[in-house]
């Protein structure tokens, strides 16, 4: 029987798998938004498993707003992205250092 | 039993794309691996019926934001080679912390032990019912302020995104529409009042 455990650890997987992404991928914005993605969707996860295992909605209507907030943030993301490139011919993470952070 | 090897395959296959995404070399091969975890994604919400939500995440997740993404990464030139630099070294650093989240988050599942059950079922549902009215019946009463708030997070989205990518070519030629629609005739139009010519 597939309980409520089964559903988290695989979330665990996808955000683990995620946060490995972003290490891995360190220069590539492009690939760091989509491990952000991957992030949410772990997240997602959880928000449905506990909603329908525990038999509360809330769950659901949260995942339903952080479905719009991370299309926003992708919208955003990506048209900061488009910017950079034509300013930079580039989207390497390592050569953004105008603001010497 | 049919239940449990559906979730097994495709919690398998959600997890393999998973690491073509961070793995593919090629960004947009990485984009098509992300459609492919939403899509299995969405098919593991339908198991535990959570309907609209899977519908919701087929139709405007992959149908708008990795369409966008895949735009994205089509129009932009990007050199991988030099973008890959650095991979093998970060690459155990990052799967080492991934091993350590892995072991910490299931140790956290292991909760049995101290006493609390984690539900085997989903909760039941009646035998007629629609997910998709009983999120609405929430939505619309209950959280219809934070609901607005989303309106609003996604038109600033908008706002934001257009201003941030539309630029003003030198040299562009455009329409001034509001010259065009106050012309009058006698702008454009000039009528001479001159003597006809006897034929020679």
């Amino acid at each position: 029987m597939i309980g409520l455990a089964h559903y988290l650890m695989l979330a665990g997987v996808l955000f683990a798998i995620a946060v490995a992404g972003v290490f891995i991928n360190r220069r590539n914005v492009i690939v760091l938004l989509m491990c952000i993605e991957l992030m949410l969707l772990a997240v997602n996860f959880n928000f449905v498993a506990f909603s329908r295992f525990l038999g509360i909605l809330d769950g659901q209507v949260f995942v339903f707003f952080i479905l719009t907030v991370a299309a926003a943030e992708a919208a955003i993301g990506l048209a900061i992205l488009v910017v950079l490139f034509r300013q930079r011919r580039s989207i390497n993470v390592e050569e953004l250092d105008t603001m010497k952070g | 039993m049919l239940v449990e090897i559906l979730f097994w395959s495709f919690s398998a296959v959600l997890v393999g794309a998973a690491f073509g995404v961070i793995l593919a070399r090629n960004p947009v091969h990485a984009v098509l691996f992300l459609v492919l975890c939403f899509f299995n994604a969405a098919v593991l919400w339908l198991l535990i019926e959570a309907e609209f939500l899977a519908l919701v995440l087929v139709l405007v997740y992959v149908g708008a934001v990795m369409v966008l993404f895949l735009f994205v990464v089509m129009m932009l030139d990007i050199n991988v080679e030099q973008l890959r630099e650095g991979f093998a070294r970060n690459a155990p650093l990052g799967a080492l912390i991934a091993v350590i989240m892995v072991i910490e988050l299931w140790y956290v599942l292991w909760v049995r032990q101290l006493g609390i059950e984690l539900p085997g079922a989903t909760a039941p549902l009646p035998e007629v019912h629609s997910n998709t009215a009983e999120i609405g019946a929430v939505l619309y009463t209950q959280y219809v302020y934070p609901f607005q708030l989303a309106a609003i997070v996604l038109l600033i989205a908008i706002i934001a995104a257009i201003t941030l990518t539309m630029r003003r070519r030198p040299g562009q030629k455009v329409q001034d529409i509001s010259s065009q629609v106050a012309v009058k005739a006698k702008d454009r139009v000039r009528l001479v009042d001159m003597p006809s010519e006897r034929e020679p």
